[in-house]
């Protein structure tokens, strides 16, 4: 099976300070991965260093896209090839509706003209999907949405654009049980209709429950401190991280 | 005729920035002299109060000293200004007999198109003077007259409303740019709406420098009676030169009592232009004067369009955008006046820099004595797209009452790199991403502009966000 996304030793930091070191790692075509670890252990680094936040600097090994280097891509060119990220912390954009944003987005992301009628009707049977109230559409972006809402809207995003790998960065944290679980039938839902690709960056497994993990990795102090199947999960959410960060080197 | 482009070397203007060869021999002279004065008039067949009017406006400008507080106009050079260009055409009232060159000018503009859609009637100004000019049927018949000024002074129905109003609310003495303006005036629309009349359609006039190094001087005096409406919409655009452009219009708007004015303006002057503008609204009781106000070009601009606020309980609304791009320092604002009890205002201005581009916002709030109970709001917020860029925000507060509700709210900003890259997460390009914030930025003052203004102030902000990267 070809790969979708290959991490090549990536090193990569903010200025003079390195947060991941030489980093590898491989996600195949239809697969769920979880990526785990103690806070500030790089995990959202390394998802934004997917994305191509022009915060990070790549000082070290290669990213490749179906088989494409993107290591010098902007995070535009990462969207149009397909690579996704839903936020921990969705930014506000006062004067942008969600609609009229994600319209955009979605033009932009598959290079064609949609029909404003067609585009409104395939808003609102995702937004239906998420139980988002169809109001929704005509408010600015995040602007007073509830940090719930918020992480519905990433999601109803996701559901929108259809992107081939999803990188979600917590998406499930600072959720009540209900928001959790409507949450997570979106990303089945994702998962259905265009069989992607998923990183879910996490501390617990409600949001796993209806997704098949197929590999679980361990991030420690920016290292790739283990690696493992479905049951890595529960051994951590069991014993917590103490012995990578320990013994992880 | 031989169009000409001109050369744009920042950003892609070219929808704007055309213009046609002008006759030579249509200049009538530089500089202001009492000559010139006196052939403004003749050639207007100014009555002998005009003539009057203009001789002393223009001893007035000659004693007045070069503005200094603002923006600098050192690059303005007065006497090389051709004052008044004749144009080759009088005025027309169907479209058929508009000639070609001026004709194409104005489809470039769309304003045929505009015309036809929904509005009211076309009162462009080409050069100095109207060459087009329609008032719907519906709008005559319903009492609404909507012609050139100078028409209207040489009609005995108009011209002693005229005379008992022309620049009485902006005085010679206002500025030297107000004396330079009674002198030399030029143009401009007269309106005046009967009382218990409510347009519900706008009327438009379109603005446009035309002449290399031509000066323009329109009037608009617009006179609403008791309880009626009105929308009117001045839009400006003017082709790109090398020599100093100056406009120094004037308008007056007077509001009667219960009556509502919107006075909604885009100016988007060609960058070498320097905009020395100046607008005033009189409001009396219950009435309102809401102001829309976009500035986008020019090179030096000083705008501050005032609201008197002169009847119990009238009241003022000014929502206003700016942007400065490289070159240009815009210096814009309003000023209220509240001289009655119960008045009320609210100003919710916005300004864009980028590129070096200088703005600054000014807001003049005076409370006097006898307007107790006046409640004033002002709210102004600006955002800078790069470090090289200005904003600044100049308030002044004038209370004279301990029963007036002040307040003030500034805000200042940019661009947040987090929220590029969460949009450039979701496919858009760095400067579409940029776009989309300013655009977002600027929503409530689009909100406020009728459609086509709209989609033309979203244009004006892609074409100036564009080479905004790197």
């Amino acid at each position: 099976m070809s790969q979708l996304l290959e991490i090549k030793d990536l090193t990569a930091g903010v200025e003079e300070k390195e947060l991941l070191h030489s980093v590898s790692l491989t996600v195949g075509a239809g697969e769920t991965h979880v990526l785990m670890g103690p806070n500030g252990a790089g995990k959202s680094t390394l998802g934004s260093v997917i994305m191509g936040s022009p915060e990070y600097a790549v000082s070290g090994g290669r990213l490749f896209f179906e088989g494409e280097d993107i290591t010098d891509d902007s995070a535009d060119k990462r969207a149009k090839r397909g690579i996704f990220l839903s936020f921990q912390n969705p930014v506000e954009i006062a004067g942008v509706t969600l609609s009229e944003f994600l319209r955009n987005a979605l033009e932009q992301v598959t290079g064609k003209h949609l029909k404003l009628w067609d585009f409104k009707k395939k808003l609102r049977s995702c937004m239906e999907i998420l139980g988002m109230d169809a109001s929704y559409a005509d408010r600015d972006l995040n602007v007073g949405f509830s940090g719930g809402e918020k992480k519905k809207a990433e999601i109803l995003q996701l559901l929108v654009l259809e992107p081939k790998l999803a990188i979600l960065d917590e998406t499930d944290s600072g959720l009540d049980v209900d928001a959790v679980k409507t949450v997570s039938a979106g990303i089945d839902e994702y998962k259905k209709r265009t069989g992607g690709s998923l990183i879910v960056i996490t501390h617990n497994t409600k949001i796993l429950e209806a997704l098949r993990v197929d590999k679980t990795h361990i991030l420690a102090a920016g290292q790739i401190a283990a690696e493992g199947g479905a049951e890595l999960v529960d051994e951590v959410i069991t014993n917590g991280f103490e012995k990578y960060i320990k013994g992880g080197k | 005729m031989k169009e000409e482009k001109t050369q744009v070397a920042d950003i892609d203007r070219s929808l704007y920035d055309f213009r046609y060869e002008e006759d030579e021999r249509d200049y009538l002279g530089s500089g202001i002299t009492a000559d010139i004065i006196k052939e403004i008039s003749d050639e207007k067949g100014d009555a002998d109060w005009m003539r009057e009017f203009r001789l002393k406006s223009m001893e007035i400008y000659n004693k007045t000293p070069m503005v200094e507080w603002g923006p600098s106009i050192e690059g303005l050079d007065i006497d090389n200004i051709v004052t008044y260009i004749r144009t080759k055409s009088r005025m027309n009232t169907d479209w058929n007999d508009v000639p070609d060159d001026i004709k194409n000018t104005f489809e470039k503009l769309g304003i045929p198109q505009a015309e036809r859609e929904s509005l009211a009637g076309v009162g462009a100004q080409y050069d100095s003077e109207l060459v087009y000019h329609n008032v719907r049927k519906e709008v005559a018949e319903s009492g609404v007259v909507y012609t050139d000024l100078e028409s209207a002074m040489h009609d005995e129905r108009y011209a002693e409303m005229i005379h008992t109003h022309f620049m009485k609310l902006v005085p010679p003495t206002d500025h030297k740019f107000a004396a330079l303006h009674g002198a030399v005036w030029s143009g401009g629309s007269f309106v005046y709406v009967p009382k218990g009349v409510r347009l519900e359609i706008p009327l438009q006039s379109y603005f446009r420098l035309n002449a290399k190094g031509a000066g323009q001087f329109e009037h608009t005096l617009i006179i609403l009676e008791e309880d009626s409406y009105l929308h009117f919409i001045e839009g400006c655009s003017a082709p790109k030169y090398y020599e100093a452009g100056l406009h120094a219009g004037c308008v007056e708007l007077y509001v009667g009592k219960n009556a509502t004015l919107r006075y909604s303006t885009i100016e988007n002057w060609s960058k070498n232009m320097y905009n020395l503008n100046t607008k005033r609204a009189l409001v009396d009781e219950g009435g309102k004067i809401e102001w829309v106000s976009g500035s986008f070009g020019s090179h030096v601009s000083y705008l501050y369009p005032m609201s008197i606020l002169n009847g119990r309980g009238a009241r003022a609304e000014f929502t206003g955008i700016t942007f400065a791009g490289e070159g240009q320092n815009l210096d814009t604002g309003a000023k209220i006046v509240h001289n009655a009890p119960d008045t009320s205002s609210y100003m919710n201005t916005k300004s864009i820099s980028k590129s070096g581009g200088i703005s600054t916002f000014r807001s003049a709030v005076t409370v006097n004595e006898k307007a107790a109970g006046s409640k004033s709001a002002v709210s102004c917020e600006s955002l800078m797209l790069d470090r090289i860029s200005r904003s600044d925000t100049i308030p002044v507060m004038d209370i004279r009452t301990d029963k007036a509700d002040v307040g003030h709210e500034a805000k200042i900003g940019r661009i947040s790199d987090e929220t590029v890259f969460y949009l450039m997460s979701r496919g858009l390009s760095e400067e579409e991403a940029k776009a989309m914030i300013v655009r977002g930025f600027a929503d409530n003052v689009s909100k406020e502009l009728p459609l086509e203004y709209a989609v033309e102030m979203n244009n004006l902000i892609g074409l100036e966000m564009k080479g905004s990267i790197g």
